[in-house]
């Protein structure tokens, strides 16, 4: 009897431990985000006074801060902030679903098609504003359709899905370069955004539809969060379990690809942080939780900060996204290699 | 401890156009150890499959208590029948005891926190299973018995009735492969818990069935007591393989032993020569 309740007690320590360790991985990322949002906000060419800062955020007009941190900083890390949760968490969907670090929608053509839509939707087609964001969602889901449709013989196999997405990218990368090559009178800076991805000229109202996708899309695959985890032990497993394997796909699918659209026509596609915060936040977390809001917090913590590094770290000034290529081609490079030798996954 | 009743009627199934189960029959009995047996491709991993729901039947149904399982809630479902697959996926670096305590996903739900009851669930598959010792200790460094034993555990956390297992001793030693037989029998005489399990070896079969079915191009071949079922004229059906059944020593069960065409001794006194290696030796 006594043996009996020592084992149950390190069975309840042993799953404390995972949740106690969880949460401080929660709050330290969330401290994180809050702490490089406040550097964004108060340095930049000059530095505004913390106090300032805050007076600026609760509406009062502060001479000399008011349009440097209300409306130059402001904006930018607001939208940085979104975008990161956004791509973090729809990419780490995408990951965990189809068990492989390489099936982030930035590897197999989804952001490629929603920033393709995006480009048409704004260059040939002149629209502007949320429409756009729907047009980017409808072709995102189009081009996960098609890849899946052509990576299917007799269920999907994860290296075709990932190897007919990288094609798919290439020719939808092209597109974009097409229709801004035949755009004349396009700037090199937006330009920039539909390649790399960029958040120059930010404004607050931008952030406002994407942040209702945010909130919608976002709320969908947390309530799917548990069904993810278990898809993690493989498809029959998941089953046995009681999880319904096609209908949590599909809706994990669809939220994904909403996420994922919704920030690619805000901000184009910043390169690699689908593809990175899942594996970052995977490191961090382990196996003591869902990896879902921790790869978002790592994403907007990426987009924020390798925003700031662009603008006032490196000589010049560069886009968000070519800060963030620089630090996911890399990964890519390692992660090739890696799967190539062992077959691992996330 | 309830005894639920599994049973197939005219059970047809298969993947894309391909039918693989043509209108198969077959009632589980409760408590009891069930295991499958037949060549490759013979259907008994899609029958395994088809009973657990994770393949949908073309014609026929499987009634858990009467109710078609396709029809049931998959929750409700998986807190009465369970499923250890052929290969499932242990995530990278996870340890045994969060591995184990994955098998009470069907019991909780989004927002229902963990109760007394799930550690004990936990707490008595470690200890079933003799994990217990092996609970922080990363699933993936552990031998393959350990391994399947971790899985098993798993399956026992989830505390179904039922239990169907799609080949649990494939690519284990022998030693390995007679624990996991054994452990799966203690759980049957312990908890009362309903196996069925699909083997590839016959004689393993036929010592730890209490009734062993024969599965032959998608049919019930024979199904019974394994004295009944595992005779000469069901490996030459089921296998086309000429053979001689004898009775195991040890267990008092039917043994199979293969007959092919070379190293047939003239009769059962005249000892094979030794090689020079093993004079060597």
């Amino acid at each position: 009897m006594t043996a009996h309740s020592s084992t149950i007690n390190a069975v309840i320590a042993n799953r404390r431990g995972r949740t106690r360790r969880y949460a401080v991985v929660l709050s330290v990322l969330l401290v994180l985000v809050v702490a490089v949002f406040a550097v964004t906000l108060a340095v930049g060419q000059s530095v505004t006074p913390p106090g300032d800062v805050l007076r600026v955020l609760l509406g009062e007009e502060v001479a000399g801060a008011s349009f440097s941190v209300g409306q130059l900083r402001l904006p930018r890390a607001v939208l940085s902030i979104l975008a990161g949760l956004c791509f973090g968490l729809g990419g780490v969907a995408f990951q965990v679903m189809l068990r492989n670090p390489l099936a982030s929608p930035d590897i197999i053509g989804i952001t490629s098609g929603a920033g393709a839509a995006a480009v048409f939707a704004i260059v040939v087609l002149s629209m502007s504003g949320p429409i756009v964001s729907v047009f980017a969602i409808v072709a995102g889901l189009g081009v996960a359709l098609l890849v899946y449709g052509l990576s299917f013989r007799n269920g999907v196999a994860g290296t075709r899905l990932i190897l007919v997405g990288i094609g798919v990218s290439a020719m939808l990368q092209s597109v974009i370069a097409y229709i801004l090559q035949s755009a004349p009178a396009w700037s090199l800076q937006e330009a920039m955004r539909w390649l790399t991805g960029s958040v120059n000229g930010a404004k607050l109202d931008q952030a406002l539809p994407l942040l209702f996708a945010l909130l919608f899309f976002g709320g969908v695959l947390l309530s799917r969060s548990r069904d993810l985890e278990a898809l993690r032990l493989g498809d029959d497993m998941a089953a046995a379990l009681g999880t319904r394997v096609s209908r949590t796909r599909m809706l994990v699918i669809v939220a994904a690809v909403g996420l994922i659209a919704s920030a690619t026509a805000a901000t184009g596609p910043i390169a690699f942080v689908a593809f990175l915060s899942g594996p970052i936040a995977g490191r961090i977390v382990r196996n003591d939780g869902s990896l879902l809001i921790p790869s978002a917090l790592t994403g907007a913590v990426l987009v924020l900060a390798a925003d700031y590094v662009g603008q006032h770290l490196l000589p010049g000034r560069y886009p968000v996204g070519v800060v963030t290529g620089a630090l996911g081609a890399p990964y890519l490079i390692y992660l090739i290699i890696r799967v190539n030798r062992i077959g691992g996954s996330l | 401890m309830t005894d639920h009743l599994l049973v197939a009627t005219g059970l047809s199934a298969g993947y894309d156009d391909t039918e693989i189960l043509h209108g198969l029959d077959l009632t589980v009995p409760p408590g009891r150890i069930t295991v499958i047996v037949g060549a490759n491709a013979c259907g008994k991993s899609t029958f395994l499959r088809t009973l657990s729901r994770l393949i949908s039947p073309s014609k026929g149904q499987v009634l858990l208590d009467g109710k078609s399982i396709h029809r049931t809630p998959s929750r409700d479902l998986a807190r009465t029948l369970g499923l250890l697959p052929q290969s499932p996926i242990a995530p990278e670096g996870i340890t045994v005891a969060d591995l184990v305590s994955r098998g009470r996903h069907p019991h909780q739900s989004l927002f229902s926190r963990w109760t007394r009851q799930d550690d004990e669930a936990v707490d008595s598959a470690l200890s079933a299973t003799k994990t217990f010792e092996l609970a922080e200790r990363p699933v993936d460094e552990l031998s393959g018995g350990q391994r399947q034993r971790v899985w098993i555990a798993m399956a026992l956390a989830q505390q179904t009735d039922i239990l169907l297992l799609d080949e649990p001793t494939t690519f284990l030693d022998i030693n390995h492969q007679i624990e996991v037989l054994d452990l799966l029998t203690d759980l049957n005489r312990t908890r009362g818990t309903t196996v069925v399990m699909v083997l590839h070896d016959l004689n393993l079969a036929a010592r730890y069935a209490d009734h062993l079915v024969a599965l032959a191009e998608g049919r019930v071949h024979v199904s019974g007591t394994p004295e009944a079922v595992l005779t000469e004229d069901t490996v030459r059906h089921v296998f086309g393989l000429e053979s001689r059944v004898i009775t195991d020593p040890t267990s008092g069960r039917p043994i199979m032993l293969p007959i092919g065409r070379h190293r047939m001794a003239a009769s059962t006194d005249t000892a094979r020569e030794p090689s020079s290696k093993e004079k060597n030796a």
